[in-house]
């Protein structure tokens, strides 16, 4: 009895968590290769492309040699160097929290791994919370108070800087990333992410529905994440490099860690509430929870393959994003913020609570209502997007421009 | 001596952002910037001085040394001074001329593509520097075709020019200026209707044509305050007067103006290159010097000689004894040291992100500054 509880509350979990850390962490390494690669593709240099090619060659036939590619081996280099480099402390810092500074955003991040449904229940899903989206806000959230302190901790005024800038900006982003939710829980009446999943498979991906709050929920997490455009507490070319100037090696490769973890965490969230987690379905069709089920362990596994896809689908976002947009000031970030994703993420949830309770009302579905809606919004876009228009302005004579 | 919410930092020297060694003492509150003060001098080399203990021709490489990515401009701006002094500018062959003004209007493409990458990178947006980076490798590729250096060009003499040009630079040129055009589409492209772009360059630092008068400002920041002042056009020399362009002037004086200014001049110096390359053909090869005496000896007198360098008014100030071939005295007029004054007016009330686009939109270079 007792080696029952010990093996379905403590082993099993355990086991769950560990795989789904290690292959969490292997995703961040990656992603920072990726990313490495891929923008030096967008900004027309290589990227790292040397370290590792030569084991490769050596241990792949020759024929396989133009597949692989280069700088593999980088993921493992760089945190080889982060271990190796020395790990400077200021002698003026406030030391222990210096030393708490990196460490508390890695607790919360590497913990929100147990939450996240990676595919079907129950084999992929660590710990089934009912409330888990509660918990997972609550402990994302947490992650500012290293930043914060670190940031004060260093007795560096661009440092200081830095931690002030990312308190006011998760204060201000916190809000409308969770106010976005609102509409999605409304819609699916629960705080579990499996069933937010099964709702949308059974009913339509709630990007549709919840349009506006899938985009307000998009900016606030890269606002949260403190990627470009709103890098502004690391802004490297205004405060140095923010908080983490005064961090070295492998305390800021913790930093590091951390922020590219609650990056996926946030991936995860998105893919979660708004595009049907590891289903592929639409009204009960396709490949819902219950078909995957039935495939046993291969669908579980190919549960979990959609739910990867559609997070790197929002990682290559971020770094696309990193490429393209220059950065905010701070205070446009707060008006942003409080000007415009606050009131409009309260207009979506007035609008989503009537036509609920309007649906219940009369008896028909509200977010078939909003579904159609947002597809007339995406549709728009979309025609403004791409309809035929005059090239690039030229500033020919500016005055007249 | 501080309010209470008072703060000051050091902006720079050591600072990713401030082009080099400026050093900037911020008081700010909070993020808004009280004072900014300017302190220059960490790059002092005496320039000026060791002018007047060496020849005239012995001064041209140390020209290149002022604004080092600008070093063609630097030394028609001293050739021609010297030049003046002798009473010999008449006598540069044409051919001279269009090679020397290929050289700083390539120079300045350069220049005003270091100016774009480092600004943008400035404001946060990252791609475009390296797609500027990739075309101003071309040009210095060119200049090193001409004369072996890339940087510090030292590539023109009193009189003329060294050497001819190398065989088959000319269609290179060609092959660059016909690319060039959509090459700054694409800068456009990511910056120019930007919404974060406009939001973070439209109304900052403006500076109104009376102002930037006051302060003596030249170059494009002048222009994008709306005054329609280019040396090229004001006081011609070299063959400009025969060569086609617009002189692009701004409307508010705010970043974002002097942004489009110097875009729209990277486009006319384009233009002027495809211009001079038939101009260059019908040239005479290997008449390149004017025919004076090997030792550089001007009369006795003085000359102000200015030009416009990418960054503005560059003149050059030499007395000339007329006994020895040393100048008596050579004071260098850098347009970045004058325009660089207007920082502190121009960031007050500003936050500490703009400090950043001000540095980068008033074109800086710390060599020129300090000298």
């Amino acid at each position: 009895m007792t080696q029952d509880l010990l093996m379905r509350y403590l082993i099993w979990p355990l086991v769950k968590f560990l795989v789904a850390f290690i292959i969490v962490q292997v995703i961040v390494a990656a992603m920072n290769y990726i990313e490495r690669r891929l923008l030096g593709l967008m900004q027309a240099r290589l990227g790292p492309n040397r370290v590792g090619n030569e084991v490769f060659e050596k241990i792949t036939p020759r024929s396989l040699h133009r597949f692989i590619p280069g700088g593999l081996l980088q993921i493992i280099a760089d945190p080889i160097k982060f271990l190796l480099k020395e790990d400077i402390v200021p002698s003026s810092s406030e030391k222990v929290a210096y030393f708490l500074g990196p460490m508390l955003p890695l607790i919360p991040a590497f913990l929100v791994f147990c939450l996240i449904p990676y595919g079907p229940p129950p084999t992929f899903v660590v710990t089934h919370v009912n409330v888990g989206l509660l918990l997972i806000l609550a402990l994302t959230s947490t992650g500012v108070y290293g930043i914060i302190l670190g940031g004060w901790a260093s007795n560096n005024k661009y440092s200081l800087m830095g931690g002030l800038r990312s308190a006011a900006q998760m204060v201000s982003y916190e809000v409308p990333f969770g106010l976005s939710i609102v509409g999605v829980l409304m819609l699916c009446g629960s705080f579990d992410l499996v069933r937010i999943i099964n709702y949308q498979a059974d009913h339509i991906w709630n990007l549709f529905p919840q349009l506006i709050a899938a985009f307000i929920f998009l900016v606030a997490m890269n606002a949260e994440n403190n990627r470009t455009p709103f890098d502004l507490p690391e802004a490297e070319s205004e405060l140095v490099a923010g908080y983490h100037t005064e961090y070295s090696a492998m305390k800021f490769a913790f930093f590091m860690l951390a922020e590219y973890s609650s990056m996926i965490v946030n991936c995860c969230l998105m893919v979660s509430l708004f595009m049907g987690g590891w289903t592929l379905a639409i009204n009960g069709y396709g490949l819902t929870t219950g078909v995957l089920r039935g495939w046993g362990l291969a669908g579980g596994i190919l549960g979990a393959v959609i739910f990867i896809s559609k997070v790197m689908l929002f990682m290559l976002m971020y770094i696309w994003f990193r490429a393209t947009f220059p950065r905010f000031r701070f205070d446009q970030l707060m008006d942003l913020g409080w000007k415009w994703m606050i009131p409009l993420a309260l207009a979506n949830i007035a609008v989503t609570a009537v036509v609920v309770l309007l649906g219940l009302q009369f008896n028909f579905q509200g977010e078939v209502v909003l579904s159609i809606a947002g597809a007339a919004i995406i549709a728009f876009t979309l025609f403004l997007l791409l309809r035929p228009r005059a090239k690039v302005i030229h500033a020919r004579r500016v005055s007249e421009a | 001596m501080f309010d209470v919410h008072e703060m000051e930092v050091n902006f720079g020297p050591q600072h990713p952002s401030t082009h080099g060694v400026l050093r900037v003492i911020l008081k700010i509150d909070g993020e808004r910037i009280i004072d900014a003060k300017p302190i220059i001098g960490y790059l002092h080399r005496g320039t000026e001085k060791l002018f007047e203990n060496m020849s005239y021709p012995m001064c041209i490489p140390h020209t290149d040394r002022m604004d080092y990515v600008a070093s063609a401009t630097n030394n028609l701006g001293f050739v021609e001074a010297v030049e003046k002094l002798m009473g010999i500018t008449k006598q540069i062959p044409k051919r001279a001329q269009l090679m020397r003004v290929m050289l700083s209007e390539l120079q300045r493409l350069s220049s005003h593509l270091l100016w774009l990458a480092t600004h943008a990178i400035d404001i946060g947006a990252m791609t475009p520097f390296f797609y500027c980076f990739r075309e101003r490798e071309q040009i210095l590729d060119l200049f090193e075709e001409y004369c072996g250096a890339r940087l510090t060009l030292n590539c023109m003499r009193i009189g003329g020019m060294p050497d001819d040009l190398p065989p088959g630079w000319l269609d290179d040129v060609e092959a660059f200026v016909d690319k060039f055009d959509a090459a700054i589409d694409e800068y456009e492209s990511l910056l120019t209707n930007n919404r974060i772009w406009k939001k973070r360059t439209v109304g900052i630092g403006v500076i109104s044509p009376e102002e930037a008068i006051d302060w003596g400002i030249t170059g494009p920041p002048l222009r994008g305050s709306g005054v329609e002042w280019d040396l090229r056009r004001a006081q011609p020399y070299e063959c400009y007067p025969e060569l086609q362009f617009e002189i692009p002037i701004g409307k508010n004086g705010d970043t974002y103006d002097r942004y489009l200014v110097r875009m729209e001049e990277m486009r006319q110096s384009n233009w002027i290159l495809k211009q001079c390359i038939p101009l260059v053909k019908a040239t005479p090869a290997g008449d390149i010097k004017a025919k004076i005496s090997k030792v550089v000896r001007p009369p006795e007198g003085e000359v102000y000689h200015s030009i416009e360098s990418p960054k503005g008014e560059l003149g050059y100030y030499i007395i000339a004894d007329g006994k020895t071939q040393m100048a008596y005295r050579c004071h260098v007029r850098p347009p970045s040291f004058v325009n660089l004054q207007a920082l502190p007016a121009m960031a007050k009330g500003h936050l500490v992100s703009d400090l950043v686009a001000l540095i980068g939109t008033i074109d800086i270079v710390l060599g020129e500054v300090d000298r």
